[in-house]
């Protein structure tokens, strides 16, 4: 198959996918128990006529075929109705906090991959030995570990008893900082949250990564290259690693999903204002609306992310486009 | 019956010889005595607030690890919340490992149409987050521990779906089944005379690997305040201890749960992947058995 006809098949995914996503977000808050007008208007002394009102304005008196379009319709406008708890447009609110979302995990994740990789490549480079035990059982312990549970012991030692980065928040509060004192502040609190999602996900790569290595290194032209008198570093660096990633790009795509249930922990106990702290504060404030959007949110940049992952992957290695 | 239990001894004694295996069943067993012992190791109501001059004791020979912000005993609360993770556990894997069975078992059989629309819901639950989706299902229905055991199982039965039937299109092209075909078999007692039986192991594979992610996702669903009041889980502990703003002063309360929760969860990924190396063909034979 052509580049252009598996880009085309899997866009069509994506887009099915993304219907079903948007059907089941319809679906699973229709089957709230209560109703949605009375706990946007807690006041008792909202009259009966008024919540009427309501109804009609919000479209909620229409049969569930008609609220359905109405919400197709308003998603197609950029609405995602307004939010219970801040009293103004979901999408606005989402919108605020997307950027502090995406540094933190863009830096987790682009260093978890690199460290994970770096270190299961040499624990299956000296496979047997020591190092490579300590190396394994390290990984498969911090792989279990929820990322909450990691955030929580970190932030006791290293905020609370060592006082030596911020208890959470994403800058010191009235500081006036700018430029670069800005930008250090800014890295100095994302410091903790970031390593919680980096021990919890470096795992993995670990894991992965030496078992793929293992495979490649008990292959043919490993010996060969050996047989050649070739220098050991470079046949690690130009024979090993580079068909050991393989598998380990696959995976990237995989977890994206996963990644989203770190960041929802790691925000939380850090108080990072980001997307996955709203997920929290929308639970706790049982703000169906905002929970809503950023359930659409989470969904939607998690299937595109997946489609780019397979795109580049389908880009790279060709098989892959005969394959699926 | 005999036999099956001499399987059972050979199977305990490879997971046993199995590093990663001892390290896990010693730390599940821990959990476990404290299931069953639990009214006898845990003294006080764990559910029961004290008085207003017992909130946040230290740890004393009256409470062993001191009490929380509602003068309850937080021994009591860690020795009874054994019993939640184990429950959730054990019940999320029932229900998915039989169901995802049942599915995967006549999505691999019978191929077609039934197949197809199971690829596509594995696929569906495969691009989509977990986590959001199981927190929202839990906010809409409701703290309760069932609907967390519902909300888990709801999405996590397609993944045993999907590796049982990857196993039932292997051992359906063998040839003994094709014999027992050949002398009349019809396509239940095949299924579940002849497949059934060689899918078995992966099952058991499978179900601690359930029981591992729900009490992960119990843990996490309770921390984020969607877990059962009424029925104070480890999660749960943590969540209280979290919201309370002390939880820096007080070490013996946020201390316990989150130790337990690793043991447990630990424990159970160690026996996962102990198990999956025994089940790998040829390990029997290199370790001599």
């Amino acid at each position: 198959m052509n580049l252009a006809g598996f880009a085309f098949r899997k866009a069509v995914a994506a887009i099915i996918t993304i219907a079903a996503i948007l059907c089941v977000n319809f679906v699973i808050f229709r089957m709230a128990p209560g109703d949605p007008v009375r706990m946007m208007f807690k006041d008792p002394r909202v009259s009966a006529k008024q919540l009427e009102l309501q109804r009609e304005k919000f479209g909620l008196n229409k049969p569930l075929s008609g609220q359905f379009l109405a919400y197709i319709n308003q998603l197609a406008h950029g609405n995602l109705g307004v939010s219970f708890w801040q009293k103004r447009p979901v999408t606005e609110v989402i919108a605020e906090r997307i950027p502090n979302t995406l540094m933190l995990v863009l830096s987790a994740l682009v260093l978890s991959t690199i460290l994970g990789i770096g270190l299961g490549a040499m624990a299956g480079w000296v496979s047997g030995t020591k190092l490579d035990t300590f190396i394994l059982s390290v990984s498969i312990t911090l792989y279990s570990i929820p990322a909450f549970a990691v955030g929580i012991i970190l932030l006791l030692i290293f905020a609370y008893y060592l006082s030596a980065f911020p208890l959470g928040g994403i800058v010191t509060p009235a500081s006036g900082y700018a430029g670069f004192a800005y930008v250090k502040d800014v890295l100095w609190h994302m410091t903790l949250p970031a390593f919680s999602i980096i021990l919890w996900y470096i795992g993995e790569y670990v894991i992965l990564t030496r078992s793929s290595m293992l495979d490649v290194l008990g292959q043919d032209y490993i010996t060969t290259a050996r047989s050649k008198g070739i220098k050991e570093s470079r046949i690690l660096r130009k024979h090993a690693l580079r068909n050991a990633l393989l598998p380990v790009i696959t995976l990237t795509g995989i977890n994206v999903g996963f990644a989203v249930a770190g960041v929802i922990e790691s925000e939380t106990v850090f108080s990072w204002p980001g997307v996955g702290r709203l997920i929290y504060d929308a639970v706790s404030k049982r703000d169906y609306p905002l929970l809503q959007g950023v359930f659409l949110v989470f969904a939607v940049s998690v299937v595109l992310a997946n489609l780019i992952i397979d795109l580049i992957y389908g880009f790279i290695d060709p098989r892959i486009r005969v394959g699926t | 019956m005999f036999s099956f239990l001499k399987k059972f001894k050979d199977f305990f004694l490879l997971l046993w010889d199995h590093g990663m295996g001892r390290i896990g069943l010693f730390l599940i067993s821990l959990v476990i005595i404290a299931a069953v012992l639990a009214p006898i190791l845990g003294t006080v109501n764990p559910q029961k607030a004290g008085n207003a001059e017992d909130i946040l004791l230290h740890p004393s020979t009256q409470h062993w690890l001191g009490t929380d912000d509602l003068a309850r005993d937080v021994w009591s609360q860690v020795i009874f919340g054994s019993r939640i993770s184990l429950a959730i556990g054990l019940i999320t894997a029932l229900l998915t490992v039989v169901s995802g069975t049942l599915v995967g078992l006549i999505a691999g059989f019978y191929g077609g149409m039934v197949d197809e629309i199971l690829a596509r819901i594995v696929d569906f639950f495969m691009m989509l987050p977990v986590l959001p989706l199981m927190i929202i299902l839990a906010a809409v229905l409701g703290p309760s521990l069932w609907n967390i055991v519902f909300v888990i199982s709801i999405i996590s039965w397609p993944t045993t779906a999907r590796v049982v039937r990857s196993q039932v299109l292997s051992v359906k092209e063998r040839p003994y089944v094709e014999a027992s075909r050949c002398i009349g078999a019809g396509n239940v007692k095949l299924m579940l005379g002849e497949i059934l039986p060689n899918v078995v192991p992966l099952m058991f594979a499978q179900a601690v690997i359930m029981i591992t992610e729900a009490i992960y996702s119990e843990a996490v669903l309770s921390f984020l305040g969607l877990g059962d009041v009424t029925r104070i889980s480890w999660g749960t502990m943590l969540h209280f201890a979290f919201e309370s703003g002390v939880m820096a002063s007080t070490p013996w309360w946020i201390g316990p749960p989150i130790t337990c929760i690793i043991i447990v969860i630990v424990g159970f990924s160690l026996l996962g992947t102990a198990i999956s190396d025994v089940l790998k063909p040829g390990y029997k034979e290199t370790k001599g058995f």
